[in-house]
């Protein structure tokens, strides 16, 4: 962990640092990054080479929008945006755990079921007297239990090298069959109502206008200096960053899109508590993948596990530590998805949950084959899903034309993962 | 440690995997400043003895001396903590990361112990790919995925020297290279020993290594049979070492050699 002071470069070498050769921008054929039209070029040039980002997911997202816009008068409601958000949270939270664990090129089939032990858990250790406790206490242990399934699949992974996809499918039946058997355990008709109000308020309940004004405030003023300071870290560097109309640009267009949302919230009943604790989740893993050393040997381990090994990055570790944040994040989308219910019950983390977590990573652009992905595409991906979702059931389409729309709008998103991934491959064999 | 002591010296070292010998009792010695090329037809040993070295795995037997001192190296990290270094041939690079990410892979730098300090990193990795004259690379913040095999080999052995590395080990360099990025890194090679780094460079192709080795450890079934100096030999007596090299021990027959020393 030491940090060298780079030995190699010898003195003659380090005089003439401070002169400009280190920060101006490579020569060769690639556009000058430092203006607006240039990076703009060079984007166009990564999104040609497939470096699509979340691109398609825009494009998917408006183009959604627009049809069930169209074909239902209440899609684009105030009441309807909110309840669809509502219905996403939970899909998003999961999915940011899902996220991680397809960057280091893995797979976690148990979360739906882990989310609804954490739920169910929960539940269990609010019922008054039996053993009534508080709700922050209940919602630990919850989170605690989640955490700890992750940690053992992860253990028979990297231990006993196992496939994740086994092991996790093992997960699947084995946490369903607890949830069955704690479910019945505890109630004959199988469904267990919360009796906390606080634990109840987390997914129906909203912020006060003011609140929610103040929290988009915060977040926008949050961005820009994270992203202010980036830039004047790097210019301090002599190395060049992103020009700053493009900063301003993109400050602008976050400031726009939170506070139409703020706003259009609280036309009905405000910015939902969920929707909060999602955005903090949100910004704190992404903070953690794309700033701090874990984030690194995230990627590194998804990229190539054998050069991570060799770099002296302990990879178990890591693989270890992702599936924990894969079941801990399960466990607080299962806490939101019994709150919102007001219930646990037998079927709780059944039907399509998983697939549709699962969905909604790789939607969003996480890469099914490891290293390419980033957490904001578990909310891009879970819009995506939620809006499709929530305008069929608008239109009153049968379950089996849903499950069929949905499948093909997961397919169209392997497929251009699959096709990025292809012109990516072509261009490394230059 | 005298100036003319071995930077690196490996003395009566044997590993064996089961039945297989794969080295016994080899010597090996790098000098600093020196490109030590490790020659031998497949099966020989080479593999075994640099991975060993690296710590990948360790010698059943024998010793090794770091400038001039008995050390102990029991994984990647202790051979690291030496300033060992080795660019294997599948060059150990993740695609999906750019040149810098690459180049401080598992010892990235962090502002307040927690973020990942990019600027930094991003100029010493600037720095010494400029110090090795590396100047095909268009940018740091491209991904490895999009480099030429000659880049990302540049690369690969930036990343090796930006350590206070002393000892560089090159596994096949050249192998899957045309014919002017063979050139470059050779030259690059050279451009090593002359930071006063100790070279070994693993190679099949006699032609590359006599470009730019200054001694030829010729190993042949586990066993060196060979330590030629380039300026004083031809490429027939390497090929003539590694093919029919005299052994000293034969294999299988343990108890025979065991006097044998060197």
């Amino acid at each position: 962990m030491t940090e060298h002071v780079d030995p190699s470069v010898p003195p003659a070498v380090s005089a003439d640092v401070s002169e400009p050769p280190a920060s101006r921008p490579p020569q060769g054929e690639g556009p000058s990054q430092e203006t607006l039209a240039g990076f703009a070029q060079s984007w166009w040039q990564g999104v040609k080479a497939g470096e699509l980002g979340s691109l398609p997911i825009i494009v998917g997202l408006v183009a959604i929008v627009i049809v069930f816009g169209i074909l239902d008068d209440t899609f684009l409601t105030e009441r309807n945006f909110t309840n669809l958000l509502l219905q996403m949270a939970a899909i998003a939270t999961i999915a940011i755990g899902v996220v991680f664990v397809l960057l280091i090129g893995e797979i976690d089939l148990s979360v739906a079921f882990v989310s609804a032990v954490g739920g169910v858990v929960m539940t269990l250790l609010l019922r008054p007297d039996d053993p009534g406790w508080p709700w922050w206490l209940a919602i630990l242990v919850a989170l605690g239990i989640t955490t700890a399934i992750g940690f053992v699949q992860a253990l028979v992974i990297t231990k006993a090298g196992v496939p994740s996809f086994v092991v996790t499918l093992a997960g699947l039946l084995i946490w369903s069959g607890v949830v069955l058997i704690l479910t019945t355990q505890a109630s004959s008709i199988g469904t267990i109502r919360i009796q906390d109000d606080t634990v109840v308020r987390i997914a129906n309940d909203f912020l006060s206008e003011t609140a929610g004004w103040i929290l988009g405030a915060v977040a926008v003023l949050a961005y820009a200096l994270a992203q202010l300071n980036t830039a004047r870290q790097r210019r301090a560097s002599g190395l060049y960053g992103k020009p700053l109309s493009l900063i301003v640009l993109q400050i602008a267009g976050l400031a726009l899109v939170t506070f139409a949302a703020v706003w259009y919230c609280n036309q009905d009943r405000g910015v939902p508590y969920a929707i909060v604790i999602l955005l903090v989740f949100l910004v704190f893993w992404s903070f953690i993948a794309a700033r701090t050393r874990f984030g690194r040997h995230v990627y590194a381990v998804g990229g190539s596990a054998e050069a991570s090994r060799r770099a002296g990055i302990n990879v178990d570790r890591v693989r270890i530590a992702v599936f924990m944040i894969s079941g801990f994040m399960a466990g607080v989308g299962g806490i939101m998805l019994a709150s919102r219910l007001r219930s646990v019950a037998t079927n709780t983390g059944g039907g399509q949950l998983l697939l549709l977590v699962i969905a909604a990573a790789v939607i969003g652009g996480t890469s099914l084959f490891g290293g390419v992905g980033r957490v904001v595409s578990a909310l891009l991906g879970a819009l995506v899903i939620g809006s499709i979702t929530n305008g069929m059931d608008l239109l009153g389409l049968a379950s089996g034309t849903k499950f069929v729309i949905t499948g093909l709008v997961l397919l169209g998103a392997v497929l251009i993962d699959a096709f990025a991934k292809r012109r990516r491959t072509a261009r490394g064999v230059v | 440690m005298t100036e003319n002591s071995a930077l690196l010296e490996c003395r009566n070292v044997s590993k064996a995997f089961g039945a297989v010998q794969a080295l016994y009792k080899v010597d090996f010695e790098v000098y600093r400043g020196e490109v030590m090329a490790l020659v031998g037809d497949n099966g020989a040993g080479k593999s075994t003895l640099i991975k060993s070295i690296a710590g990948i795995y360790p010698f059943d037997e024998g010793e090794v001396y770091f400038e001039g001192a008995y050390v102990d190296i029991h994984g990647p990290r202790d051979a690291a903590k030496y300033g060992i270094e080795v660019v294997y041939q599948d060059l150990a690079l993740a695609d999906n990361l750019d040149v810098v990410a690459n180049m401080f892979l598992g010892r990235e730098r962090t502002r307040t112990g927690v973020v990942l300090d990019e600027s930094s990193m991003e100029s010493a990795s600037r720095q010494t790919l400029n110090s090795l004259s590396v100047t095909t690379l268009q940018s740091v913040r491209q991904r490895v995925a999009g480099l030429s095999g000659g880049q990302r080999q540049a690369v690969a052995v930036a990343k090796s020297v930006m350590w206070d590395s002393k000892l560089v080990i090159l596994d096949e360099p050249t192998a899957a290279l045309g014919v002017a990025q063979t050139r470059q890194v050779l030259d690059l090679v050279r451009r090593l020993a002359e930071q006063d780094l100790g070279v070994v460079i693993v190679s099949h192709n006699l032609h590359d290594v006599f470009e730019c080795a200054d001694r030829i450890t010729v190993l042949r079934l586990g066993q060196r049979v060979a330590l030629l100096e380039r300026a004083k030999t031809n490429q027939q007596e390497v090929v003539h070492a590694i093919t029919a090299g005299t052994l000293d021990h034969v294999p299988g027959m343990e108890t025979a050699g065991a006097g044998a020393d060197g």
